[in-house]
């Protein structure tokens, strides 16, 4: 690690680069002190997970076992759910005056925000494993290739880094921990819902199965469900994975520059 | 060339003209005490100074450098204490200032001894590895200065440094700022106590509403706002406009207040302590019974009083 940072060190166009490993460095120290952190932000899914498979799962009719069509739904769920946390954590440096701290530095701009979301998104690796562990004990198992699964792997973390920065935006506008926490579920549950993370979206009304359809989280869970299960149709789990690739991009192109702007004129 | 200089800067929220015009100049290696009632416009004056806050107009450099144009370069000369501890709970008190060091690009090493270092200066060395959510409000804020002199400034920004300190840290606080500036730090510090600035200070700023209401060396200004006070509590209430006029009579002052609830009188005595014989015995004259008299330091709220004809704002 050391001698990373003084490679970095030379240059001084790669002060962002060390400025965000310090910064990541920071923000994963509070998983390491407080383990409960991580407990708590796995509960939540594998509750879900449970209640769909168990409650509503029967009555939920899928192609194959509902276990296998729910968990790459769930997994896209928790990668999003993490990312609320990205705003959250922002306000709350926010109202601890660190980042009047962090903006009185000569450290570069961008490293407090890709700090936070990249550590976030290393948060959600852990939170995905473990529910893939979960969902591996209560039945799930993956029907595609290892690489394919390494694939779906990278599209959930890309995904989640991704709404990391519309988190990390909204957290910048609000300014405020307690509006960040409502503002981070009231645009996401819709989101969430109004997908194919627990149903097929054939059986909503039409007005809303157009939507579920476009929706980036539907695209995304689609994509993880076809690359995890090993559905035959290459051509068409190819399209769906290309799709998630190109939200992911778009969200990032929009929300990353947005973002960084907004935390330049913070005051 | 000064090492503050700061040319008709304004800042306004919405309606609220938080700065309305202010010059000021401070020389290298002294402390300028910025003083001010709540809302005065310090902290915003300190923000925009330190990078955090835009200029709405009007200029100001810092060791020559634009804080505008230049920001950047500001942000490496400076150290900034803001008016409320920032510090990152999660982390011990140790790592706290490594992390500033390393976003100050030093190497690993250096940073760790430079925190080392200012842990023992702060006398935090005992807590430097327990996490911060372990300290108590005075030991935050004693980090947070320890954060702010990571870089060696040349040119500190302390905004309120001693609130919240107990006596012992207070004066401890202002022991490490002598030394620093004895070594030739620049201070910039805002502080809602008169004797804080008095014996910190080369130069006294008061300002109120955004604007310089006085400035001065601290004995310019003592001279001139500092008179002593009479406290008079007297006996029998109903003898209040008495005793108010006997006071009067000597002549000494025109702001002679009178407290119902404490039956007590107080009077500036501009012409200092000597002529407290002439007060008692006016009051001896008028046949008003005193119960207790004391002279004291006038307090801040009775200075501003005195230049703004408002008091404190709390
Ligand atoms: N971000 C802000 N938005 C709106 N108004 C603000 C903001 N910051 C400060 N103000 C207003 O500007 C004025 C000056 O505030 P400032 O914080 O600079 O005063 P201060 O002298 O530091 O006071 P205190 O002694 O209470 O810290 C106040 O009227 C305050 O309400
Ligand atoms: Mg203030």
């Amino acid at each position: 690690m050391e001698a990373i940072y003084r490679a970095l060190l030379e240059k001084k166009w790669m002060y962002v680069v060390s400025d965000t490993l310090t910064m990541v460095e920071r923000n994963l120290i509070r998983y390491v002190r407080l383990p409960q952190l991580l407990i708590f932000s796995t509960i939540q899914p594998v509750m879900f997970l449970l209640l769909f498979t168990y409650v509503f799962g029967g009555a939920i009719r899928v192609t194959g076992s509902y276990i296998d069509y729910l968990l790459p739904g769930i997994l896209v769920q928790s990668a999003v759910f993490g990312a609320i946390q990205t705003g959250v954590g922002l306000t709350e440096d926010m109202a601890k005056g660190l980042i009047d701290r962090f903006r009185s530095l000569p450290m570069a701009r961008a490293a407090v925000l890709a700090g936070r979301t990249l550590a976030d998104t290393m948060r959600n690796i852990f939170v995905i494993l473990l529910m893939f562990g979960v969902g591996s004990l209560i039945g799930f198992r993956i029907g595609g290739s290892v690489s394919d699964a390494v694939l779906a792997f990278a599209i959930l973390l890309l995904f989640g880094f991704a709404f990391s920065w519309i988190s990390a935006t909204i957290g910048l506008l609000v300014k405020n921990v307690e509006t960040a926490q409502v503002a981070g579920f009231i645009w996401v549950f819709p989101l969430v819902f109004a997908s194919s993370v627990f149903v097929p979206v054939e059986t909503m009304p039409d007005w809303l199965r157009v939507f579920a359809e476009i929706n980036p989280i539907s695209v995304t869970v689609n994509a993880v469900r076809m690359l995890l299960l090993g559905y035959t149709d290459a051509a068409e789990t190819a399209r769906l994975a290309w799709l998630a690739v190109v939200w992911i991009v778009g969200i990032l192109g929009v929300f990353m520059p947005l973002a960084i702007r907004l935390y330049r004129r913070a005051a | 060339m000064p090492s503050i200089q700061i040319r008709d800067i304004r800042k306004s929220f919405g309606d609220i003209e938080a700065v309305r015009g202010i010059d000021l100049t401070v020389e290298k290696g002294t402390v300028l005490g910025l003083l001010g009632p709540n809302g005065a416009g310090k902290t915003t004056l300190i923000r925009m100074l330190t990078t955090l806050m835009k200029i709405d107009s009007g200029e100001a450099w810092v060791e020559g450098l634009n804080v505008d144009t230049e920001a950047q370069a500001v942000r490496e000369i400076i150290g900034l204490a803001g008016q409320y501890a920032a510090v990152d709970e999660n982390l011990t008190g140790r790592e706290n200032l490594i992390m500033v060091g390393r976003l100050y690009h030093m190497p690993m090493k250096e940073a760790q001894l430079r925190a080392a270092d200012l842990l023992g200066h702060f006398d935090l060395t005992d807590a430097a590895d327990r996490t911060l959510k372990t300290y108590s409000g005075g030991m935050r804020r004693r980090l947070d200065l320890a954060a702010s002199l990571v870089n060696n400034p040349p040119v500190l920004f302390l905004d309120e440094p001693t609130t919240g300190l107990d006596p012992q840290s207070r004066i401890a606080l202002w022991k490490i700022i002598r030394e620093l500036v004895a070594q030739g730090t620049t201070v910039l510090l805002t502080t809602q106590y008169l004797d804080e600035a008095d014996f910190l200070a080369d130069r006294i700023v008061v300002i109120d509403h955004g604007k310089v209401i006085a400035s001065g060396t601290p004995q310019e200004l003592k001279t001139e706002l500092g008179d002593e006070v009479l406290e008079v509590r007297i006996r029998d209430i109903s003898r209040i406009n008495e005793a108010t006029a006997a006071l009067r009579s000597i002549g000494e002052s025109q702001s002679v207040h009178v407290d119902f609830g404490t039956q007590t009188i107080s009077m500036t005595l501009d012409q200092g302590v000597g002529s407290l014989p002439k007060a008692i015995r006016a009051l001896d004259v008028a046949h008003v019974e005193i119960e207790d008299l004391t002279v004291r330091r006038p307090t801040l709220d009775e200075i501003f009083l005195k230049l703004t004809g408002h008091g404190v704002r709390v």
